[in-house]
């Protein structure tokens, strides 16, 4: 029933180039009106005020979840609301279907609709959907490259930023002491920040900071609610306008759409907070273990296919602590060069001689292997106690995943221990949502240990190391998290247990399969969508993130802003998280989107990259025009006429081929 | 081909390039250049032949590591013989017996954690091990807050703070406890446990100088660790070593570029629970000329009248500390760090402190909690007098009235931290081993007779590192932490119980 009654709009029967196109501004439109809707709800008003209408909403959302328990029928009836609330919130003329047969909701049951619906959106069609599964041959992502004339002035650009800021500094430093005085000594203090470390922040970042720390109200899940602010001293502080903006979220890790303030995992929450308090006050080891603590452990063991398990009350402080207790003095680690800052900064606390490798190069890391392994330890020639090879199952800021077959190979001939970070691919990749091991079709028993963090797909907070039980124990007895910092607490652990029974189908069966398929169908349907549309786009087809090539410093900020005008929140990363000259915006796709949403996205896209310059891939990384007659896929990857067209699609034609195509292989 | 021809087309070709030389643009220059050197002596011009050709070979050359030079040429078959022969150890060392014990007697609360819990071996015990000292988990309208922003925000932030992750509440929370302490600004971190390891390393870096005291605890010692600055430690608690070292530091850098200094120091100490002296802190301080970071994860929100903390307990104006670290998660019962000083010191983290930076926000369930229990704090003084009172009726039952051990912690800290006298170990001949493990079999005994406690948990010790060398280690102890949970009957009782068990486990060691 729930695939039958599907929204005309929405649906993805193939209409004529007109119809798209009315069918994109209605599209819109129905978001916007949502967005007055929900936030005239909080925005602008009052604390006491705003608590009121919460309470009330809370106890409608109570009675309304009393009324239906069934999620079925939650999903047939929110499917077509959105259409009436079109109705009545923009007093348009009543559309010709035959919507009114559906009895309009009371104004707290709609209310509770359309908030749900703005944290996870309502799945448009059975053919938004796709399973994450690796298929043939591990291929590296092809790195497209923008023409000279963008590198050249990307270039160009810092340089004279950073021209800019020495004359400034210059100066500034004669006319306007007071704003420098942090800078230098004073009365025999050393300044706090050194003058040189500080010129990329003061002159450069400022420069965007409002594209930054952007302050949220509410839940970061489909929409996301902005507090608008402004700046009179140059971004150096803000004031807030007292104003909200609802956007599409593109920024949150909520891969899932497990953020959510109702639904079966907030009900559990509140249960926990009622039942088993608000937090344990205790270390692990002294009074923090509490029954809840074991039974989250056992599922997420479980659930990534290892023996044990142990959680932690944060990601960072995971990697932070566990490197330590693994490695130190004669042992050696070896690290992809673009691992995250807490595995650098455990591996670095751990005393363990550091290696890098060149980010996913198999035959750099084999090469450095076969030097260390023959070599020994630095001076002595002694053998290494132990090698830890540390990668990531997907990399936050490219988009790539870990070559996990080449690894386990390796790792047969080397003998070395693997570490796997699957912060953001737990939930993310594989059919059953179960990370990289899942997506490659590989046992989780070939890898030594998998860390994760519960921040991101599971809504929650944290993170977990899963290992062998004699490897946990040592952990739990070993480990500073364990025996110092705060544990997890109940209301986060039930959060995750709760997330965690959904994907594997234990509780509300079929949801959490629909949530890893619509993550998966929306990841490549953005993606194609933006290749098509001749965008540079870094990253697996797969993957979740997507970054979006800027190149020019200036572009970030502009990027960002048009952005923002269309309603939509991005992060734009730059130097240093990224090199100097790939600049970018990074897309984080969640399976609260619909299809709607990533065309209004894709089209914003659109716009923004004509007015921003950013389309000039040259095909060479996907998104190129059909196959020839009677070309199959692979005859014409390996054909001698090979030559490259630059894809620039239509959006039109994006989004009417777009979901026929996502479930081919992307290309 | 002729000679002669040969001969003819090699001098004409000289003479074009001749000309051609003439032609270019500063040939001139170079034939006077060498006409000057040349000074009618050749081995002069040989001399500038050989060091223009040694510069051009120098900066043609191929970079080289200094450390490639112990390099062994191996041949492939003798890498692969090497790589087959290479067995690595086991990822973790065998569990020694002790660890063992401790994994199997971890407690394990079954429900809510509260001043009487319920053990998974199905008793109700007192808890005397959790830091819920105004029994702020059993406060319903507390829960009740916690819900609705649960019902608003949902459970966590899906983000890191620079990308969408800062929420209002997180912003409150932030103004809310710079305005309880009194400073300019604060930052909250996610978790207590990381903050002070990032903030330290965000400032100190590679070749300023921190001045420590030795027993600061392992957050610290971590924090220190990771920022690679000059580390000059002092006795613990002994305001005239400080002195010695800091004029040493002083006297020593003299002739050197000012560098960034600071002292760390905690204000109830962890590991062994007492007060430092603030306000002579703060005159060596301002003497020297150091900034000072002071770590109040364990007396935030416990000393002082509304806890405040040390500046309030001590009247130091808190705008005289640079930068103040306390916990949300322990006393207030929500979770989090803060940092606290002035907007400098507070806007330089949010971008280069890397556990603010890299990692997840706080949840706002957790976030609006610590708001309500500092309001709490604030509002009802009176709490912590009962605790105060409490902590005198438990102490009045152990410290005093036990010959086996002494209590460490200051008068007013809730965590009683209880340590073997020294004749005790000096008769008993205990090693440290030797009194963990008394003292745990105290604990087990304390949690037989219904009361839960624990022990100060000891410093992992680094992998490969000599055991021996650590140059600072606590004394192995008891921890009892009192709570308002509990009448001052209720206490007194768990303190006998405490007592009783030392009594027992001491004396029945030969």
């Amino acid at each position: 029933m729930p695939s039958g009654n599907v929204i005309p709009l929405s649906s993805n029967t193939t209409p004529s180039s007109d119809a798209m196109n009315e069918k994109k501004e209605q599209t819109r439109r129905t978001s916007f009106s949502k967005v007055n809707k929900f936030t005239s709800l909080f925005a602008g008003s009052p604390k006491a005020k705003d608590a009121a209408k919460l309470r009330e909403a809370l106890i409608a959302q109570q009675q309304a979840l009393l009324n239906s328990p069934s999620p079925a029928q939650i999903q047939s009836s929110t499917l077509s609301l959105p259409t009436i609330n079109l109705t009545t919130a923009t007093g348009e003329k009543m559309p010709a279907e035959p919507k009114t047969l559906f009895q309009p909701p009371s104004p707290e049951e709609s209310r509770r609709i359309a908030r749900a619906h703005a944290q996870f959106g309502p799945l448009g069609s059975q053919s938004h959907r796709y399973t994450s599964q690796f298929t043939g041959e591990f291929a590296e992502p092809v790195e497209d490259e923008p023409p000279y004339y963008f590198l050249l002035t990307t270039y160009i650009s810092y340089l004279i930023l950073i021209a800019f800021g020495h004359v400034r500094d210059f100066f500034g430093k004669r006319f306007r002491k007071e704003h420098y005085s942090h800078l230098a000594e004073r009365d025999g203090y050393a300044p706090l920040n050194s003058d040189f470390d500080n010129f990329y922040t003061r002159r450069l970042k400022m420069r965007i900071n409002d594209c930054f720390s952007r302050p949220i109200t509410g839940v970061p899940g489909r929409f996301i609610t902005l507090l608008d602010r402004t700046s009179d001293d140059g971004n150096n502080t803000f004031k807030l306008t007292g104003t909200t903006t609802e956007t599409l979220n593109m920024s949150s890790y909520n891969y899932l759409g497990f953020a959510q303030s109702d639904g079966p995992c907030a009900d559990a929450a509140e249960q926990a907070i009622k039942k088993q308090g608000i937090t344990m006050a205790s270390p692990r080891s002294d009074s923090g273990t509490s029954d809840l603590t074991l039974e989250v452990e056992d599922l997420i063991a479980k659930f990534v296919g290892k023996p044990a398990a142990m959680v932690f009350s944060m990601g960072f402080v995971t990697n932070a602590t566990t490197f330590p207790t693994l490695v130190g003095k004669g042992c050696l680690l070896i690290s992809d060069e673009l691992n995250h800052a807490s595995i650098r900064y455990g591996a670095r606390l751990s005393g363990a001689v550091i290696e890098m490798f060149k980010h996913n190069d198999m035959n750099h890391l084999e090469r450095l292997l076969r030097e260390v392994i023959s070599q020994g330890q630095p001076r002595t020639h002694r053998p290494w106690k132990k090698i830890l090879v540390v990668v990531e199952g997907l990399y936050s800021m490219e988009g790539t995943m870990c070559n996990l077959p080449a690894l386990i190979a390796l790792k047969k001939k080397y003998k070395f221990n693997l570490f796997i970070d699957e912060a953001h691919s737990v939930g993310a990749l594989g059919p059953q949502g179960r990370g990289v091991c899942d997506y490659f079709g590989i046992d989780p028993s070939e890898v030594d240990i998998l860390m994760g963090t519960l921040t991101k797909s599971f809504g929650a907070n944290g993170g977990y190391i899963a290992a062998e039980k004699s490897i946990i124990d040592k952990l739990r007895t070993q480990n500073a998290a364990m025996l110092f910092a705060e544990s997890p607490s109940p209301p986060v652990l039930i959060q995750i247990a709760s997330s965690l029974r959904i994907i594997i189908g234990e509780i509300v069966p079929g949801q959490g399969e629909e949530r890893l398929q619509r993550l998966a169908f929306n990841s490549r349907y953005l993606r194609l969508g933006l290749k098509r549309l001749g965008f540079i786009i870094y990253g697996h087809d797969d993957s979740p993130i997507i970054p979006l090539l800027l190149y020019n410093p200036a572009k970030m900020p502009a990027f960002s802003h048009e952005m923002l005008k269309r309603k939509i929140s991005v992060v734009v990363v730059g130097y240093p998280a990224t090199p100097l000259v790939s600049s970018r915006a990074r897309f984080c796709v969640s399976a609260a989107h619909t299809k709607d949403d990533l065309d209004r996205m894709l089209a914003a896209c659109d716009e923004v990259g004509d007015l921003l310059q950013l389309k000039f891939s040259s095909g060479i990384a996907g998104g190129a025009d059909g196959l020839g007659e009677g070309v199959s896929q692979k005859e014409e990857a390996t054909g001698p006429n090979k030559n490259f067209v630059p894809p620039r699609w239509r959006l039109e034609d994006v989004l009417k081929r777009g979901v026929d195509d996502v479930q081919h292989p992307l290309r | 081909m002729d000679l002669n021809e040969a001969q003819g087309a090699v001098l004409r070709y000289l003479n074009d390039a001749g000309a051609q030389f003439q032609k270019l643009p500063g040939s001139a220059i170079i034939l006077r250049y060498i006409r000057s050197s040349y000074q009618n002596d050749p081995i002069r011009s040989a001399v500038e032949l050989f060091l223009f050709l040694f510069a051009v070979r120098y900066l043609l050359a191929p970079s080289y590591s200094t450390q490639k030079q112990k390099h062994v040429a191996l041949t492939e078959e003798e890498i692969d013989e090497l790589v087959d022969d290479w067995t690595p150890e086991p990822l973790v060392a065998a569990p020694t017996a002790f660890e063992e014990i401790e994994n199997e007697k971890r407690p394990v609360i079954v429900g809510p954690s509260g001043p009487k819990s319920k053990l998974s071996n199905g008793r109700t015990v007192t808890n005397l091990a959790s830091y819920n000292f105004y029994n702020f988990v059993a406060n319903d309208t507390l829960k009740e807050k916690a819900i609705q922003t649960l019902r608003t925000y949902g459970v966590g932030p899906c983000g890191p703070p620079g990308f969408y992750g800062t929420q209002d509440v997180h912003m409150k929370i932030e103004a809310d406890v710079a305005a309880h302490l009194g400073v300019p600004a604060c930052i909250i971190y996610a978790q207590s446990f990381s903050t002070i390891s990032s903030v330290i390393p965000s400032f100190s870096k590679r070749g300023d100088i921190i001045v420590a005291d030795k027993a600061v605890n392992f957050a610290i010692r971590k924090g220190l660790q990771i920022s690679r600055s000059t580390i000059r430690w002092f006795e613990h608690n002994d305001m005239e070593d400080l002195e010695r070292v800091l004029a040493r530091v002083v006297k020593e850098q003299a002739k050197k570029p000012l560098t960034r200094r600071f002292i760390v120091t905690e204000a109830l100490f962890e590991n062994v629970g007492d007060l430092t002296n603030l306000p002579r802190l703060i005159e060596l301080k301002l003497k020297y000329k150091f900034r000072l970071i002071v770590d109040e994860t364990w007396s935030f929100g416990v000393l002082g009248r509304t806890g405040r903390g040390i500046t309030e307990a001590q009247n130091v104006d808190p705008n005289e500390v640079d930068m103040i670290i306390g916990s949300l998660s322990g006393p207030l019962c929500a979770a989090g760090g803060f940092c606290a000083g002035t907007g400098e010191v507070v806007e330089h983290q949010r971008i280069s402190s890397s556990s603010y930076t890299f990692s997840a926000a706080l949840p706002a369930f957790l976030a609006t909690t610590a708001s309500e229990t500092i309001a709490l704090l604030q509002e009802h003084p009176d709490i912590m007098e009962r605790l105060r009172e409490n902590i005198k009726a438990l102490r009045a039952q152990l410290d005093p009235r036990s010959d086996w051990v002494r209590c460490t912690s200051s008068v007013d800290s809730p965590i009683m931290l209880l340590v073997l006298k020294p004749e005790v170990v000096a008769s008993k001949n205990l090693s440290l081993q030797d009194q963990e493990q008394l003292l745990q079999d105290v604990v087990d005994e304390c949690i037989a007779n219904g009361v839960l406690i624990t022990r100060l948990k000891a410093m992992p010790v680094a992998l490969g590192a000599n055991p021996n060398d650590q140059s600072w280690h606590p004394q192995p102890a008891i921890k009892v932490c009192v709570t308002n949970g509990l009448t001052k009957k209720e206490v007194e009782k768990a303190g006998v119980v405490i007592r009783h068990a030392i009594t027992k486990i001491v004396t029945r060691r030969k």
